[in-house]
């Protein structure tokens, strides 16, 4: 085994070889290609239609507004089960990934449930009073389905960083007399900025190609770039598909490169 | 004081955001009405329906099939590379881990495209075995993410004084390696199960029709309307994993941590 130990890799180097690898190159292929597989840039100069081009603006929008949005709900929380302890982080993790055994489609879908003109939240509302919310099938509350099913990114690579700093760090910051937000801006958020950075990934990858959550959320009427691709393939249109999906691609990588900048160590992975 | 509130209030209220929808299903499942908008008095009768629906029935059994024939292949093919991998050379292990890493960064969408457009261009037929392929594909980083890092740990002279000592190669594996380990194929299995149990959209692009799980039978029903029978499967799922894990939590309660730990 010792010798040969190098051969149990062989199997997973196949596979994903196999799965992952040669599979990009099929959507390079077609990306690049006409229907008469002539090579051509025209399948990828499809974005610059004005239909697709709105729906690759709305979802940078919408994506970047949910990863702010998260950022914010989540650096706090993070923070608040920090001081919770380290006996209770297998309960915290549990919390975040418990919400996966339900189905996501129906866990979006009864927001729907919630948000509907005459749902839950609008019969809370005017029940105290408050005027109803009418934000079913608007760009709102496609955001709020990102935030509800992405939050948990966020919080858990900010949560793993936070409680990996030393309090004796923050101790000896306040020792030296730097009040809570001096500590908090010199130590604490430098210090974590490898777990805000990975969450920050996590987070608008996602949401920048999704097609589920604005399909449910948007009433079908609002279109993301993610579903301009996916009704591509449902009418078998691979190439304009695979140029669309190239240029997804591009802005992923535009933000790995920007992550890896950051987050050299890795130290901020989610698992 | 205030100041303590003030946290367990934000905690409570973005816990009441994380379970709002999954009450609502669970309260749905219990609705006599169909309609989603009004409540007609509590009811078991989905609960009954949902056991002689027979689509529904085919839909859980695909879903568990593919959940747990790609956990577990992943976790078997996931932990032997990354035990050959703890003893490569730093590129080739560079460059695996790099590829390892391409379907967690990637769009799911793309992922699920490109696999049906290889699945397509052999000639494949898409159905039951193509979605299991796509799974093991997206499960096995999972498992690789999860088990690595225990590995890395591992302490080589324990292998070789077993070795030594006399052991076989895999006497000396199962006996030394394997118990540290563990903790972490296991969580590899436990994600690599659940994520496959909740994945759409490569499931979507991978599947022909007559092949159904759960998640796409939901997403073809969202435009006709959700049948309740399907509130009374999932909250029914949903609560035997609850019940489940508070089981397993109270009696690891004290002992290790089993979560993932992060990668160094």
């Amino acid at each position: 085994m010792k010798r040969n130990g190098k051969l149990l890799a062989a199997p997973y180097t196949l596979w994903m070889v196999a799965f992952i690898v040669i599979p990009l190159f099929f959507i390079l292929f077609y990306g690049f290609t006409d229907n008469d597989f002539n090579v051509t840039l025209g399948s990828i100069a499809q974005i610059s239609k004005p239909v697709n081009l709105k729906a690759l603006w709305l979802s940078i929008e919408l994506s970047l507004i949910s990863t702010v949005l998260c950022l914010f709900l989540a650096y706090p929380l993070a923070m608040i089960l920090k001081g919770k302890g380290r006996s209770s982080s297998s309960f915290i993790v549990l919390i975040f990934i418990l919400p996966m055994w339900m189905n996501f489609l129906l866990r979006t879908f009864a927001w729907q449930t919630l948000l509907d003109k005459n749902g839950v939240i609008n019969t809370v509302l005017s029940a105290v009073g408050l005027p109803k919310q009418n934000i079913i099938n608007t760009p709102s509350a496609i955001i709020l389905g990102m935030v509800y099913n992405f939050l948990p990114f966020m919080v858990l690579p900010i949560y793993n960083v936070l409680v990996k700093i030393d309090d004796n760090v923050l101790n000896a910051a306040r020792d030296l007399g730097a009040n809570e937000v001096q500590t908090f801006v010199k130590v604490t958020l430098p210090l974590s900025l490898p777990g805000i950075i990975s969450g920050i990934t996590m987070v608008f990858v996602p949401a920048l190609t999704t097609f589920v959550i604005s399909d449910i959320l948007g009433g079908g009427k609002i279109l993301l770039l993610g579903n301009v691709i996916e009704q591509e393939f449902q009418i078998m249109n691979w190439h304009t598909g695979s140029g669309l999906s190239i240029v997804l691609m591009i802005f992923i990588f535009v933000s790995m490169l920007i992550t890896a900048k950051y987050d050299k160590e890795g130290e901020g992975s989610l698992w | 004081m205030v100041k303590k509130i003030g946290k367990n209030v934000y905690l409570a209220l973005i816990l009441i955001f994380l379970y709002a929808p999954i009450a609502t299903l669970v309260v749905l499942s219990f609705n006599a009405s169909k309609s989603r908008a009004k409540w007609g008095g509590f009811t078991f009768e989905w609960y009954a329906k949902m056991f002689a629906n027979e689509d529904i029935m085919s839909a859980l059994v695909n879903t568990l099939v593919i959940a747990f024939v790609s956990a577990l292949v992943a976790t078997v093919v996931g932990t032997m590379a990354c035990i050959a991998m703890n003893r490569m050379k730093k590129l080739p292990r560079t460059i695996l881990m790099g590829i390892t890493n391409i379907p967690m960064l990637n769009a799911d969408i793309v992922t699920g495209i490109s696999l049906m457009l290889l699945f397509i261009a052999l000639k494949f037929s898409l159905g039951f075995v193509s979605v299991l392929f796509a799974h093991i594909t997206f499960n096995l980083p999972y498992v690789v993410l999860s088990v690595m890092p225990k590995i890395r740990q591992t302490n080589k002279n324990t292998y070789e004084a077993a070795l030594d000592l006399g052991a076989s190669h895999f006497y000396a594996f199962r006996k030394v390696i394997f118990p540290d380990i563990f903790p972490g194929i296991l969580s590899g299995f436990l994600m690599a199960f659940t994520m496959s149990l909740d994945d759409f959209v490569i499931t979507h692009f991978t599947k022909g029709p007559g092949v159904d799980t759960l998640s796409t039978k939901i997403y073809t029903e969202v435009r006709k309307g959700i049948k309740p029978e399907m509130y009374a499967l999932s909250t029914l799922l949903f609560m035997s994993v609850l019940i489940l894990l508070i089981i397993v939590n109270r009696r690891s309660a004290g002992k290790k941590d089993i979560s993932p730990e992060t990668s160094k």
